[in-house]
């Protein structure tokens, strides 16, 4: 774009005037084979504002981010720092001119220090002694408190995130990426994150925030861009925008809301979990300690908690990919299920749908007739004397295509050519078409489209109100909030009591994500009055 | 201009049926350098090793003789390579089974026993040698010991177990000291198909293993759990499927089909027991399993091809004084064309031109 049009091009807020934009893009593009990733995308980042990167996942902001810090090389476009054209061999040439980038998943080694870890990502050559220090100067200016001598495998996903940050900002960038930083903090840790992200702004930086939180985004950045297939749709101010508008632009269209039956019949309990205990099989895996709930018919129960708190562990010992020597901490339909096997467990009318699709939920290179034996031969009919019945395996696919709109090339496609969504949207439909009186799901709609989250989300609730039991793990809170009956929250292995839905609070339930119990305030009260 | 290996959205079918012909073509052609290279006419090496055992009825009777312990021995592999478990010892658990099949062959020896004999041999030896292949994977699956280890140890023990037995117990008093047994009875001899001939009875027990194979791995449930293990263990766990039991299973039938195809092979065109009843038919197996494309029929023609380098490689020795061990090489040479083949069936070749300047002037 020629540099008069560029000046004619309505800045969301006109503060801009006099300066040059800190880092832009122009034309970037990237391309994987045929697949266009970013498609000449041109952005301009402004110091002192927070610009928010929004958009859908396979939208393309990933690939844009990796460009500006120098992990992957664009196809073709450049990009401008302080408007003189860069080019950016790797991270540590991007590290040196002041960009830093806080990723989603942690860079971190579990038996090392935090002072450790912070020195082995740092390409300087002070003492280590020195580094340190100003470690723990850092730390104490921006809020965010480290102990630099805890080993990393010992600390919160919140903690381990406040290395990852604390590591960028020692050396002192111009312009630091974040990518969806909050996925894994409490509200509350949430909030106390952004007020560092205020100050860094005050102080001249420029932020690059990553995430598809609508309501965040409005609340703390100044200026959205909106990517969708690889293209930007629009740069706005998000202030001036309602969730909706941003939604539509993310979508390209209206996302259907999902509707919950007027009032649903609650009936027999059908999962029960009776003070179920496990130590955990692999080295910092996360011990279950005393967990319990009882699970109606035509009932949602959600449990939140930050990743990492034993919530992939309970799913195991649901499903019985862990079983427990106490048949009687899992009872499935009233049936002692603890000791029980994944397939006798399906055989009682559980089904369960892992967080990975790839890997776990599915072999990703077998097609999906076979996918939809990998959990159908135990009570479909798809077997019989050992033989397997082809035709009722593709049947399934087929019910589960047409149900729930599985979008892909031919009948009977490999698992890992379908997209996140579709291949989740089988995924769910293989298991709902068992008509399951129990569905222990996780991660319904992790990585995947709005229309395809709206379409599982539905397809729960219709679950409930047919009369099944649902058991849904989620790390969105929004989610669970839309789906809901009830909400318990999961922390270091234990679960809380469950809220009705209604009473939970988003102050609650990050009080419970982050440890706190809701009942020393109210033992407090007892005591004080 | 730049080649990049680009992964490809679904595997080939047709690239993984092409791939290991086109291997066989590029062995033939660094095997016509060699020839040339040792001093010999590459085409009439050439000739001797693939076109002239196809043009007697001797050689190719002898082809299907040799194919039959490879193809029993790799089917049983397959299933273990396609279930992600590496027995690497069925050389050991062919001699194993050679041998416990032979104990009742030599102790039988002059008796009137029966037609029982035979029978007995076979289920013996496919016990015994799916009893020796269960100590590699019991190792495995209790304390974690890798199975390509263990088996391929064993290998030299069954070795040196079966020297003792024909050096020491069991040599035959009238056989001049050298280390054999006596020639086996007749009962307890693998009958001749033709009269005469020496394509025999094994060859058939071969072919019902391919059927059999083929239909366990394409159509029952057990076949769909051994390819899921492999293919994607956590998912496998996740379908109900115990992938140690899995692996003691398939080193089980596999030790059971190498033990089966020793007491064939001795008690077929050997005779008696002697060291050097195999010219590494176990590890030739390996190669055969991998350029079957470990499926069964595959492994049928695989088998048959590579006994075709076996004669061929003896049919150049005697006519072209070419030393036996370039057979060997060949079989090496040849596996490791397959593997590298095997690439493109998940990857593709792509030329990329960066087109920069192109872009900019259209941002």
């Amino acid at each position: 774009m020629p540099a008069y049009q560029r000046m004619l091009d309505p800045t969301p807020n006109g503060l801009h005037s006099g300066e040059s934009p800190l880092l832009s893009t122009v034309g970037l593009t990237k391309r994987y084979g045929d697949f266009l990733a970013n498609d000449s995308i041109n952005i301009d980042i402004w110091p002192k504002e927070i610009h928010a990167l929004l958009g859908e996942n396979g939208a393309g902001k990933s690939t844009l981010v990796k460009a500006i810090y120098g992990l992957i090389q664009p196809s073709a476009g450049e990009i401008l720092w302080r408007g003189t054209p860069i080019v950016l061999s790797g991270p540590s040439e991007a590290r040196s001119r002041g960009i830093g980038m806080v990723f989603q998943h942690f860079s971190l080694f579990d038996n090392l220090t935090v002072a450790e870890n912070v020195a082995l990502g740092l390409d300087g050559k002070e003492s280590f002694r020195d580094m340190s220090a100003r470690l723990e100067q850092v730390s104490k200016t921006y809020g965010l408190p480290l102990d630099p001598r805890r080993e990393v495998w010992q600390l919160s996903v919140g903690e381990r995130q406040r290395i990852e940050i604390v590591r960028a900002l020692m050396q002192d960038p111009k312009f630091l990426i974040l990518d969806e930083p909050t996925a894994v903090l409490t509200p509350q840790e949430a909030d106390q994150l952004f007020l560092v992200l205020e100050r860094l702004k005050a102080e001249g930086r420029a932020i690059l925030y990553i995430s598809h939180k609508l309501e965040e985004v409005k609340r703390l950045c100044d200026t959205a861009t909106i990517l969708r297939g690889g293209r930007k749709i629009q740069t706005c101010n998000p202030r001036l925008e309602t969730a909706a508008s941003l939604a539509r632009m993310m979508v390209g269209g209206e996302i259907r809301e999902v509707k919950s039956a007027a009032s649903r019949q609650t009936t027999i309990p059908r999962l029960v979990v009776n003070d179920l205990s496990l130590t955990p099989e692999e080295a910092h895996g996360v011990r279950l300690q005393h967990i319990s709930f009882e699970l109606k018919g035509g009932e949602i129960l959600g449990i939140a908690g930050v990743a990492g708190n034993g919530q992939d562990e309970l799913f195991a010992a649901l499903s019985g990919e862990r079983l427990s020597k106490d048949p009687g901490t899992v009872v499935i339909e009233g049936i002692a299920a603890g000791h029980l096997s994944i397939t006798k467990r399906r055989k009682l009318g559980a089904a369960f749908v892992p967080e990975e699709r790839l890997g776990h939920g599915t072999a990703p290179r077998m097609k999906l007739s076979e996918n939809a034996l990998l959990t159908g031969h135990a009570a479909s009919g798809m077997v019989s004397h050992g033989f397997i019945d082809t035709a009722a395996t593709l049947e399934t696919v087929d019910r589960a295509t047409e149900t729930f709109d599985v979008r892909k090339a031919k009948r009977d496609p490999e698992a890992a050519s379908l997209s996140g969504g579709n291949l989740q949207k089988f995924i769910v439909g293989r298991e709902i078409l068992r008509n399951p009186a129990v569905l222990v799901v996780s991660q319904p709609t992790w990585g995947v489209d709005a229309g395809a989250a709206a379409v599982i989300r539905q397809a729960l609730l219709d679950l409930a109100t047919a009369g099944a039991a649902v058991l849904v793990t989620s790390q969105d809170l929004d989610e669970l909030v839309e789906i809901a009956d009830r909400i318990a929250v999961m922390f270091h292995g234990r679960l809380s009591e469950p809220l009705a839905t209604r009473d939970a609070t988003r102050e609650k339930l990050g009080l419970l994500m982050g440890g706190s119990s809701l009942e020393p305030k109210e033992a407090a009260h007892a005591v004080g009055a | 201009m730049q080649l990049v290996l680009e992964k490809r959205t679904e595997r080939s079918n047709t690239i993984a049926l092409v791939s290991p012909l086109v291997a066989i073509g590029l062995t033939i052609v660094t095997m016509t350098i060699l020839f040339a290279v040792l001093g010999k006419n590459p085409l009439l090496a050439l000739h001797a090793y693939f076109i002239a055992p196809l043009t007697d009825s001797y050689s190719l009777q002898e082809i299907a003789v040799k194919a039959t312990p490879l193809v029993m021995i790799a089917i049983g592999l397959a299933l273990c390579y396609i279930a992600n478990a590496w027995n690497i010892g069925a050389e050991g658990q062919f001699l194993i089974g050679a041998v416990a099949g032979s104990w009742i062959a030599v102790k039988t020896q002059g008796t009137d026993a029966g037609v029982w004999v035979l029978p007995a041999m076979l289920v013996l030896a496919a016990a015994a040698g799916a009893l020796y292949a269960l100590i590699p994977a019991i190792c495995r699956v209790r304390f974690g010991a890798s199975e390509i280890l263990t088996s391929l140890m064993l290998v030299y023990v069954a070795d040196l177990f079966l020297d003792y037995l024909v050096r020491g117990p069991w040599r035959d008093p009238n056989g001049f000291n050298f280390p054999t047994t006596a020639e086996f009875d007749s009962v307890a001899t693998v009958p001749l198909l033709i009269e005469g001939g020496r394509l025999h009875l094994g060859s058939i027990i071969a072919l019902l293993v391919v059927a059999a194979a083929a239909i366990l791995l394409g159509r029952t449930i057990k076949g769909f759990e051994i390819r899921v293990v492999g293919a994607a263990p956590r998912a496998a766990r996740f379908g109900g499927f115990n992938a140690n039991q899995l692996i003691i299973l398939t080193f089980a039938v596999s030790g059971a089909l190498a033990g089966l195809a020793g007491i064939i092979e001795v008690a077929g065109p050997v005779g008696h027991l002697q060291p050097g009843i195999s010219p590494g038919y176990g590890f030739t197996a390996i190669i055969v399993a991998f350029l079957g494309r470990l499926n069964p029929l595959g492994i049928f023609i695989a088998g048959l091809f590579l006994a075709l380098t076996f004669i061929g490689g003896e049919q150049a020795q005697i006519a072209m004084k070419i030393p036996l061990d370039v057979t060997k090489v060949f079989q090496g040479i040849l596996l490791f064309y397959v593997l590298a083949c095997d690439s493109f069936i998940l990857y593709r070749f792509k030329l990329v031109f960066p087109n920069r300047q192109v872009a900019r002037g259209t941002g």
